[in-house]
């Protein structure tokens, strides 16, 4: 008999706290709903998440020197040293997309908290089971009932995304999409309010969302065949050589894309977005808009700048038809838009368009010169970074706004629901203005500084014509967020319609993401040269 | 000393939130000793720049893309920040009831929409740097958006007209951001790898000689055609000045749609010397059509806020040709050509403002006979209509005169046909004088129109004595512009031939 050896492996615990913070405070947030008394879980939850959040970006920022973040030494390779556990990569752009997608869902989770706009509630249905207008649902309405599980199954997911984001593993990287994925399915079922609607969109969600990771993973099995390895390396590998046969890495390299422009948003993969988004609770449709594209948006560049990376040749072209549809096809169907939540969704189809913009560029800007010296411009990876966290501080502002905008004690989404708000309101109307200028990538806020980054480096990358067209389709898309400000700003105010006071929460996320917005768009400098500090991913 | 430019350029914005913040009955107050004291500083810093102060400064602004908050004055810079801080108190002024037409913003949004439009051009005028001038090249749309949308007589043609403003604006605008773009990987490519946007540096770099250099200077043409309205991308401005308030016009037509010809200069001509050259046949027929356009156009318009729009498409086309004419006098006939019409049309629209609040109708028909009614009135139009089409005497002769004679030594044909458009330009001036002001006036216009008060008179005189000032002895102007429109010229690679106008010990 064999004896299998079995050696376990050397793990830095310290390099993986981030990720096993916000995974154990998930499970402990299940622990909680089976042993805290009712009246409790909505605060313990609540305080465990906001907790572990800070936790996981103290324990982001205590490794900071070791990649050598916080300055550039001549010569040390600052921004390269990474730190390989196998099947997971710890590197810069590893540490900055925890970074970014630990701030979103800590502004997300705010917003799932919130209870005074709601009317004394949270905005998540008081008993999902229950049959939408039946009596059990009446009963646990009356009775406030509340689903504080919201909190792990959010914690859970950005786990999930955590580990999409490090993961150089197909396996992994299939494992963790997974994570990802169920619990958002479960949390876009919760609205309070039109839960059929709720149901429909996390249905809609599921299936298609299934059929996504179906494809990625057969397509992992495709480039299996094709490479032998299921590790990025491993790929890239057999790639160089030039082993195997071309048509498995073809199909492969199809299917993997699309399982992760299904995740982005994506043109062709985008139709469940406008209606999950209407459909999904506001708070979790601001998470799933954000945050969910970080981390697709990370794990698509991971895996082909570095496992597919020799193939480019292969997959630029397909970027680029995809980055032109997405951008027309966003700008011009969002134009007619007449629902709010669905005028964001096809807006965040359309930065995923300007997103992959900077993925086809693929420019890489570490360059070494003469005297040794690292030199770190703006490339792909950080300018698409840059462009992540604009669009995330903007996108956050908006749906902040869209739960505060209520009629008959409910979310009125409806376009025609907004007139006149930003002259009623006057500090709703900034809000609005200031994320919609952003979002429309108007100088002096984050977005501008956001689009400049990609495009520069896209053009950097050879594709200046695809820069020239991208361009021109920012027209069409600002026509959309302008006609949305010509109904906050010039017609009459609708009766009926209010804007509610916002909760502590909420104030935090409008303060924090208009902030976010003007910062990063009047002083740049800081953010961009920290991004560009943080280098290229690393080939283990 | 050096952070007086920003300050100056900061001071209107401070005004603007003050006015937003103060009573509704002070802010009209507030808004003018904001617009009056940044006319103070304006004056300082001009006067410390004359004598050779250095006010230049330079942050840095966005590293990663060679980009730094730069501010520094040049002839053309003065010139232009000058008419700017001298145009906006007085259209504050003009402006001063702009509450009571039953407008739905009050006279507190206004001034502060002024206000923030100035300190935009303010800082588009004095910035070395690609990137701040393409950030608030943009950032000046915004205001005007609501300037256009929030007063027009007509609300749904006021918010199609700014909506079209606005469009024309952002497509130009990201016409100039590709353009940007292109300069921030031409200037990579002469150095080696590091990105630099900052005008004196990109200045000693050859950015010319490939065909990404062509597609780059095209862009920026593109984007300040528009901006500078040139047929055939005109069309949104006669309705953007149609349905402003005469302030607003007076503001749009004299100060921002400047930063397109002043963007030429600064971008076309001087960075791109050869593919400009490459470009100018094309440039200059453009300029010929729109001279010709806009002249013709504007005798057949029936409205005067309109017609006086149509009459700027005309003076931009003779702007253009004194730019591309790449001859020292023509370029400085040209920059002084763009601060006679900010003073010329800014009068026009103010007055043209008058009649149309007595009326309730912009309409050429509406009037007749207003001279025996409002003497004062009729005469000052009649001066600024003829500033406006360069009666001698006047500033704009002058700065004319130099574009035609400076275009003259390179090409006598399109010198001779644009001799022509001064012909139209004397039509429409008086025809539309003969419709408004002579003849005898209706009932309704006797009962509606009467003389202009002292107020309104403030608020145009002081263009017009510096339209007549400057006519007569145009030397302190032409002091400030030539030498930068030799320097530009010879970057360009351009005639320069001996100034037209003697400027006596200053050589």
């Amino acid at each position: 008999m064999i004896w299998l050896e079995f050696t376990a492996p050397a793990i830095d615990y310290a390099r993986l706290a981030p990720f096993i913070i916000v995974l154990g405070a998930a499970c402990l947030g299940v622990l909680v709903e089976a042993f805290v008394e009712r009246t409790w879980r909505h605060e313990v939850q609540t305080g465990l998440s906001v907790i572990a959040l800070l936790g996981a970006v103290v324990a982001v920022i205590a490794q900071w020197d070791s990649y050598g973040l916080a300055d550039s030494v001549a010569g040390s390779g600052a921004g390269l040293i990474g730190f390989d556990f196998g099947s997971v990569m710890i590197d810069g752009p590893t540490q900055i997309a925890w970074l970014t997608l630990l701030g979103f869902t800590l502004l997300s989770l705010l917003l799932f908290a919130e209870r005074s706009v709601h009317g004394g509630h949270s905005a998540f249905t008081s008993a999902a089971a229950a049959i939408p207008g039946s009596r059990s649902e009446a009963e646990a309405t009356s009775a406030q009932l509340e689903h504080a599980e919201v909190f792990p199954l959010a914690l859970f997911s950005l786990a999930g995304m955590m580990l999409l984001t490090a993961g150089q593993d197909l396996l992994v990287m299939f494992v963790a999409l997974e994570i990802l994925s169920l619990p958002l399915y479960v949390l876009a079922a919760l609205a309070r309010h039109r839960r059929l609607g709720s149901q429909e969109a996390a249905l809609k969600y599921f299936l298609l969302g299934a059929a996504a990771s179906g494809m990625f993973l057969f397509g992992a099995a495709l480039l299996f065949a094709y490479s032998g390895s299921f590790d990025l390396a491993g790929l890239a590998l057999a790639q160089t050589a030039g082993v195997g046969s071309d048509w498995l890495l073809i199909a492969g390299l199809a299917l993997v894309a699309a399982g992760l422009l299904f995740k982005i948003g994506a043109v062709p993969f985008h139709q469940w977005a406008p209606d999950v988004y209407q459909g999904a609770p506001t708070p979790v449709t601001g998470f799933m808009s954000v945050a969910t594209k970080v981390a697709a948006v990370f794990a698509l560049l991971r895996l082909f700048y570095v496992g597919l990376g020799p193939s480019w040749w292969t997959w630029r072209p397909v970027f680029v038809v995809a980055a032109i549809a997405t951008m027309a096809l966003g700008a011009v169907v969002g134009i007619v838009q007449s629902d709010v939540k669905r005028l964001l969704a096809y807006s965040s189809i359309t930065h995923a368009g300007f997103i992959l913009v900077g993925v086809a560029g693929a420019f890489t800007a570490v360059s070494l010169a003469a005297d040794g010296t690292i030199s770190h411009a703006l490339g792909s990876v950080a300018s698409i970074t840059t462009y992540l966290v604009a669009y995330g501080c903007a996108t956050l502002g908006c749906f902040a706004c869209v739960t505060l905008v209520q009629s008959q004690g409910r979310e009125a989404t409806d376009l025609a629901a907004w007139s006149g708000l930003g002259r009623s309101k006057p500090w709703f109307g900034a809000v609005m203005l200031i994320s919609l200028l952003s979002l429309a990538g108007i100088p002096l806020t984050a977005g501008f500084v956001g689009k400049l980054t990609v495009f520069v480096a896209a053009w950097r990358g050879g594709l200046w014509w695809l820069v020239l067209v991208a361009i021109v389709l920012s027209v069409v898309a600002v026509y959309v967020y302008f006609r949305l400000v010509a109904v906050l700003f010039f017609q009459p105010p609708r009766p009926g319609v209010e804007v509610k006071t916002p909760g502590p929460a909420t104030v935090v996320v409008l303060a924090l993401s208009v902030l976010g917005t003007l910062a990063f768009g009047l002083v740049p400098g800081p953010l961009t040269k920290l991004l560009a500090s943080v280098g290229a991913f690393l080939v283990p | 000393m050096t952070w007086l430019t920003t300050v100056l350029a900061l001071l209107p914005l401070l005004g603007a939130a003050a006015c937003a913040l103060s009573k509704p009955g002070a802010a009209r107050q507030v808004g003018l000793v904001a617009a009056g004291a940044t006319l103070g500083l304006g004056a300082v810093v001009a006067v410390l720049w004359w004598r050779g102060h250095d006010l230049s400064q330079s942050v840095a602004w966005l590293p990663a893309l060679g980009s730094s908050y730069d501010l520094s004055l040049d002839g053309v810079g003065v010139a232009m920040v000058a008419l700017t801080v001298f145009l906006t108190p007085l259209v504050l002024v003009a402006e001063w009831k702009v509450a009571e037409g039953g407008r739905r913003w009050g006279a507190k949004v206004y001034s502060a929409l002024i206000l923030a439009v100035e300190s935009c051009a303010l800082f588009v005028f004095m910035t070395g740097d690609v990137m701040v001038f393409y950030l608030f090249f943009e950032a000046g749309l915004i205001p005007m958006y609501f300037l256009i949308a929030g007063w027009g007589q007509n609300q749904a043609q006021a918010r199609s007209a700014a909506l079209k403003f606005l469009l024309f604006g952002l497509a130009g605008g990201l016409v100039l951001l590709g353009a940007v773009v292109g300069t921030a990987a031409l200037s990579a490519q002469a150095t080696g790898g590091e990105i630099s946007l900052n005008l004196a540096r990109l200045a000693e770099l050859d950015l010319g000689g490939s065909t990404l250099a062509k597609v780059t200077l095209v862009a920026f043409f593109v984007a300040f055609a528009l901006k500078a309205p040139m047929v055939p991308a005109h069309t949104w401005l006669p309705a953007a000045a149609a349905q402003s308030t005469p302030g607003g016009a007076a503001l749009m037509v004299g100060v921002l749609d400047k930063l397109g010809t002043f963007g030429m200069i600064r971008f076309c001509v001087a960075l791109f010397p050869g593919e400009s050259a490459w470009a100018t046949p094309a440039v200059v027929v453009l300029a010929l059509v729109s001279i010709f356009y806009g002249a013709l156009a504007a005798i057949g318009q029936q409205n005067l806020m309109r017609l006086v729009a149509f009459t700027s498409i005309s003076h931009f086309g003779f702007m253009v040709l004194g730019i591309f004419a790449l001859t020292t006098p023509a370029m400085t006939g040209s920059i002084f050509y763009m601060v006679n019409h900010g003073l010329s049309t800014g009068a026009l629209f103010l007055l043209v403002g008058y009649l149309a609040h007595r009326r309730g109708s912009a309409e050429i028909t509406a009037f007749g006979g207003v001279a025996k009614l409002a003497p004062v009135l009729a005469g000052f139009t009649l001066v600024a209509g003829l500033a406006g089409c360069a009666l001698p005497g006047t500033s704009s002769f002058v700065s004319e005169f130099l574009v035609m004679s400076g275009t003259w030594p390179r090409f006598h044909i399109v010198a001779g046909i644009a001799a022509g458009g001064t012909i139209l330009a004397a039509l429409y001036i008086l025809w539309m004088y003969q419709r408004v002001m002579t003849g005898t006036p209706t009932d309704e216009v006797v009962a509606q129109v009467g003389e202009i008060d002292w107020r309104e008179r403030l608020a145009v005189a002081p263009l017009l004595i510096a339209l007549l000032g400057l006519g007569f002895f145009p030397r302190p102007a032409l002091a400030v512009i030539e030498p930068a429109s030799q320097q530009i010229t010879a970057q360009a690679g351009g005639q320069a031939l001996e100034p037209v106008v003697d400027l006596g010990g200053n050589d």
